[in-house]
């Protein structure tokens, strides 16, 4: 009897003739990730007076079916930050554990993570450094051909106490504004948030209520007109008090009327 | 000792005829002379304190800590050698680590009491190590939530088997003292070190076990017992560190944190109050007995 180890779990030759072993290897280059599988949609965020409002609706589609109405894809950090994940849900559920173990660490500093005062900095990873980290941690799966496919929104403040609001994504392109979406996002959420805060100093004039009013109003133009989005979705206010995370609310004062003007799908003839 | 010289305790690994592993009890010599540190198991939570004595006036106040974090819920203060005691904290974060990456939740306290008990006693086995020169009291608060798997994005099932038996309540606090042989026991009150035979009794008339003291209490009666263990030991200056791990509704959040400095500062205000009574009561006495 062959006891060598290849052969270990496989039929024997002289039973079964030579086995054919010809799956086992793999022809071309190594394919990593090509395509995202389960996705998330935009992620929205703006940067008020006193902080940052993200938000996300609570979908992950399976392509154009809409898989799971019950995905949070916004995750606090440290009580400090919001990190927002557009793009592919399991790349988003690695990045979160290894941002669980990255807070843990954090947690061992006992007299950090006892400092209460915010006005002051602290030792405590901020969310710039947090979106500095996310950046290179993209950067190195892309450069080694096998990127995380997400587009991540940053919420929180900066080691001099700003509101700081910044976007990373697949490639580890990263950049910042005062008001940022991702995916569809980009091109319905984007021109409205503008409309508000074009600017920081734009930005820092807005109070916290017209900014998470803004980022509501995208939510609901973003559910009118995205087909893999879904009208429950979850909101993040970020503030030197820390963060107040809703996770389940629904879009209110949904008006359907325009979609009667709009021609030239389905089985319409003009 | 009456085995000195016979050679039994030359080694780990070797029984004197009686059935003691002297190595063992050497290493809880080492404890003995530790500053005391205690572990108080309430009803809401835990708190850990210890007694630091001030080996040299040029170190800086309240920067050398000696309760660590394990896990955001779980944290080990010790008794001994302190280096001993930095190598289990290391360890024990690679456990709580290692229970988080196979079951993606994290380690009940009792189960990282049960991992760490088997890697101090593991060094009790070997000819080639010698056993841990401390006792470590482990503290931690299991999340009575339902919490999710970590990483987990939606709420899972709304119906079927979800692991919990309903109306039966789950997690708490819980307290563990590990000693150098490996030893654990769950406690309600702990405590180690040089003072360890005082804070005992002092635990003892607490009666923790009926459950009634609250974690802001039990703050008080730690600084308390730390400044009555170290009575004995009056001559030298000390510093009291203490932590707090409450559940997800109580003042910590569920997480193991140092208790904010006003608190800290008012239990001790109150310790020194309770002992200068003690130290009149005693005076008073000892005039009775004078003028006798």
């Amino acid at each position: 009897m062959n006891h060598l180890p290849q052969a270990w779990g496989r039929p024997r030759d002289d039973v079964y003739g030579a086995y054919d072993a010809s799956y086992l290897q793999t022809s071309g280059p190594k394919q990593a990730t090509q395509q995202p599988i389960v996705t998330g949609t935009s992620v929205i965020a703006m940067k008020f007076n006193e902080g940052v409002v993200i938000a996300a609706d609570n979908l992950a589609s399976y392509g154009a079916l809409a898989r799971f109405t019950d995905v949070k894809r916004l995750r606090v950090f440290l009580d400090s930050s919001v990190v927002g994940f557009s793009g592919d849900v399991s790349d988003m559920q690695y990045l979160d554990r290894h941002l669980n173990e990255l807070a843990i660490d954090e947690a061992y500093d006992l007299e950090t993570a006892a400092t209460k005062d915010t006005s002051k900095p602290s030792g405590k990873l901020n969310a710039a450094n947090l979106h500095k980290y996310l950046q290179k941690v993209l950067y190195k799966r892309r450069s080694d051909f096998d990127p995380l496919w997400n587009q991540i929104l940053v919420a929180g403040f900066d080691a001099a106490s700003k509101p700081f609001l910044a976007s990373v994504d697949l490639r580890g392109t990263a950049f910042t504004s005062p008001s940022l979406a991702t995916g569809f996002g980009a091109a319905l959420a984007q021109p409205i948030m503008r409309n508000y805060a074009a600017t920081e100093e734009d930005a820092a004039r807005l109070t916290r209520e017209e900014a998470v009013n803004v980022v509501k109003d995208c939510m609901k133009v973003l559910f009118y007109r995205d087909a893999r989005s879904l009208d429950k979705y979850s909101i993040a206010v970020v503030t030197k008090d820390g963060v107040e995370l809703k996770e389940n609310e629904q879009l209110e004062r949904q008006s359907w009327a325009f979609a009667e003007r709009i021609k030239g799908y389905g089985t319409q003839t003009v | 000792m009456t085995s000195i010289g016979t050679g039994y305790d030359l080694a780990n690994s070797i029984y004197s005829p009686d059935g003691r592993n002297f190595q063992v009890e050497y290493a809880v010599k080492a404890v003995e002379n530790g500053g005391t540190s205690i572990g108080i198991r309430c009803k809401d939570g835990v708190v850990l304190a210890v007694e630091k004595v001030i080996a040299s006036k040029l170190l800086k106040p309240n920067a050398n800590k000696r309760i660590a974090t394990v896990d955001r819920h779980l944290g080990i203060v010790y008794s001994g050698m302190i280096p001993d005691g930095r190598h289990l904290v290391d360890r024990a974060r690679d456990e709580a680590r290692n229970h988080r990456d196979t079951f993606k939740s994290p380690i009940p306290t009792r189960d990282l009491a049960n991992r760490m008990g088997g890697y101090m006693q593991a060094y009790t086995l070997y000819q080639s190590v010698r056993p841990f020169g401390v006792t470590a009291i482990l503290g931690g608060f299991d999340s009575d939530l339902e919490q999710p798997v970590d990483g987990e994005v939606g709420s899972g099932p709304s119906c079927g088997g979800g692991g919990k038996v309903e109306g039966q309540k789950h997690g708490g606090p819980w307290l563990a003292m590990i000693e150098p042989s490996g030893t654990y026991w769950g406690y309600y009150g702990a405590a180690t070190g040089k003072g360890r035979q005082a804070a005992k009794a002092e635990l003892e008339k607490l009666n923790l076990a009926a459950g009634e003291i609250t974690i802001k209490e039990a703050v008080k009666e730690a600084a308390r017992i730390i400044y009555i263990a170290h009575d004995d030991n009056k001559d030298k200056d000390f510093e009291l560190e203490m932590s707090w791990i409450s559940g997800s509704d109580g003042p910590t959040k569920g997480k193991h944190v140092e208790v904010p400095s006003d608190l800290l500062a008012e239990a001790e205000g109150l310790a020194r109050k309770a002992i200068e009574k003690d130290l009149e009561g005693d005076d008073e006495e000892e005039k009775d007995k004078m003028e006798e």
